[in-house]
């Protein structure tokens, strides 16, 4: 179950025009990357694509299109992970993973549920609170639940940017591990990020897409390697140049 | 424990200067017992009128934990009422807030009449006093849940109904207890007000009565009976409250978005 998308359109907020014939595309399987600096609308692409409300006007059309025999272009259900973990306080690890088929009245699957929990390497912590687990650790919860959801497209909102060095470095090699068969879109602000886990990126401004595909080793990628590095320096003058234009 | 016993010594001190002052001012002004009587007196005439004090205060007590019981749990449906159904907000909320602007005080008459002398027309005062404030703090949590919960909700196709009471309710209890301590403290005015208009039981009523035969240290010692029963229930209801506040946001705000 591969799911690509596709998004052309333009975002209003009231007379604000935030996007005019924006055009991007994400095929499947894949890490699709969005950088840019804030507020530029990463978070508004994000959501239009997870059929969340935006607060503002779009026009345009988002396309998905299924691998299946029988695939069709209507909306796939999406999981959907944020900065904040957003666990729900009162519940344990085991049943915030489960969360999304008690908010269905599916059937829970507890012992799917509890293989993710160990996925993520938390299985002595299954029946702890969230404010009982460290930052690194709620996201991981996270992680699990956005896992449980087994949607083919996966939208990450900076998922990792309220961690520490050492722990986003071993989050992103985890979630890139456990979301191999899925379409990913990710949204961050983290340059080596982004270089690290997008098969291809996107460079958002006011106005205007950069897209930049490595011509790389496909990720996870070493950020040591020469290339790599190289890549990434490309990366960075594409946001600066846009930030300089901004500005003029 | 030690702050605890430590915070009660601190809440005690204001109440024991209030005494010491009440009583210096009837010694100091001569003023005559059958006008203010001091706190000994009225301690004096507490204990022993306490099977009759202790009688009425019962009635009163039932009432009020019958008001609390019933007022809190059709504030707490109307709440959700108005949460599921947009159009029953429409409708109703303009209601809810002019009947606020009626003073309760002037309806007991009225629900006297109605309802008799018995305990029903007092618990209806009590329900009526605190229906509104548990109603709106109630809703007010209800509509701020945090958005990210809400849009994980949405991303997860929750149905409506699900997300209200797995999500909404949980996230809204700290509010709903907020607006139970409220209904503790008033309550007992709903039921008394009902007493002063028409009964035969209750501390309000036996207020009326040591007032009638000019017995101020009794009424005084009514009074107090009162004020015990309205602190134990807050006591009792902030204790639940902060249970539930704990089980609902552990660390308040932190991962909350």
């Amino acid at each position: 179950m591969a799911t690509s998308a596709h998004l052309q359109g333009s975002v209003r907020f009231g007379d604000e025009v935030l996007f005019d014939q924006l055009e991007l595309n994400i095929p499947a399987k894949q890490w699709t990357c969005l950088l840019g600096a804030s507020g530029v609308g990463k978070s508004t692409i994000l959501k239009l694509i997870g059929g969340l409300p935006t607060g503002g006007q779009f026009d345009g059309s988002i396309e998905f299109k299924c691998a299946l025999p029988n695939g069709g272009s209507s909306a796939p259900r999406i999981a959907y992970m944020a900065q904040s973990d957003l666990l729900l306080p009162w519940l344990s690890v085991r049943e915030n993973v489960l969360i999304g088929s008690r908010l269905r009245g599916d059937d829970a699957n507890k012992s799917l549920a509890d293989q993710l929990i160990a996925k993520v390497g938390l299985q002595a912590h299954g029946n702890k609170r969230p404010h009982q687990l460290s930052g690194g650790m709620r996201q991981r919860v996270a992680l699990a639940r956005t896992l449980m959801e087994d949607t083919p497209l996966v939208l990450l909102d900076e998922p990792f940017s309220a961690l520490d060095a050492r722990t986003r470095f071993e989050m992103q090699a985890l979630a890139f591990d456990v979301l191999a068969e899925k379409t990913v879109l990710l949204v961050t602000h983290d340059v080596s990020e982004a270089v690290r886990l997008g098969h291809q990126l996107f460079v958002l401004s006011p106005g205007h897409v950069d897209s930049l595909s490595p011509d790389l080793q496909s990720p996870l990628r070493e950020l040591n390697n020469a290339d790599v590095l190289d890549f990434q320096s490309r990366v960075l003058l594409a946001l600066n140049a846009q930030n300089v234009s901004t500005r003029a | 424990m030690k702050t605890k016993t430590y915070n009660f010594f601190e809440m005690m001190l204001p109440v024991a200067l209030i005494l010491v002052g009440w009583q210096l001012v009837v010694w100091l002004s001569g003023v005559p017992s059958f006008i203010l009587p001091g706190p000994i007196k009225v301690a004096g005439a507490f204990i022993s009128n306490i099977g009759l004090i202790a009688e009425h205060g019962w009635v009163t007590l039932i009432e009020v934990v019958l008001g609390l019981l019933l007022g809190g749990a059709l504030g707490v449906m109307t709440a959700l009422y108005l949460m599921i159904s947009a159009r029953a907000n429409r409708l109703l909320m303009p209601v809810l807030v002019l009947s606020q602007t009626v003073p309760v005080f002037a309806l007991a008459p009225m629900l006297t009449l109605w309802l008799g002398y018995g305990l029903s027309s007092k618990i209806a005062m009590a329900v009526l006093i605190i229906f509104f404030p548990v109603t709106s703090t109630f809703l007010d949590g209800l509509r701020n849940t945090p958005s990210g919960f809400l849009e994980m909700a949405q991303s997860m196709r929750a149905t409506p109904l699900r997300s209200l009471f797995l999500v909404r309710v949980p996230a809204a209890l700290p509010s709903l207890a907020s607006g139970l301590r409220l209904a503790a403290v008033y309550a007992p005015i709903g039921a008394v007000i009902g007493e002063w208009v028409g009964a035969s039981q209750g501390l309000g009523y036996l207020m009326l009565l040591a007032n009638g035969r000019v017995k101020i240290d009794l009424m005084f010692a009514a009074l107090i009976a009162l004020c015990l029963i309205t602190v134990t229930l807050r006591w009792l209801i902030n204790i639940a409250g902060r249970k539930i506040e704990h089980w609902s946001c552990p660390q308040s705000g932190s991962s909350a978005a």
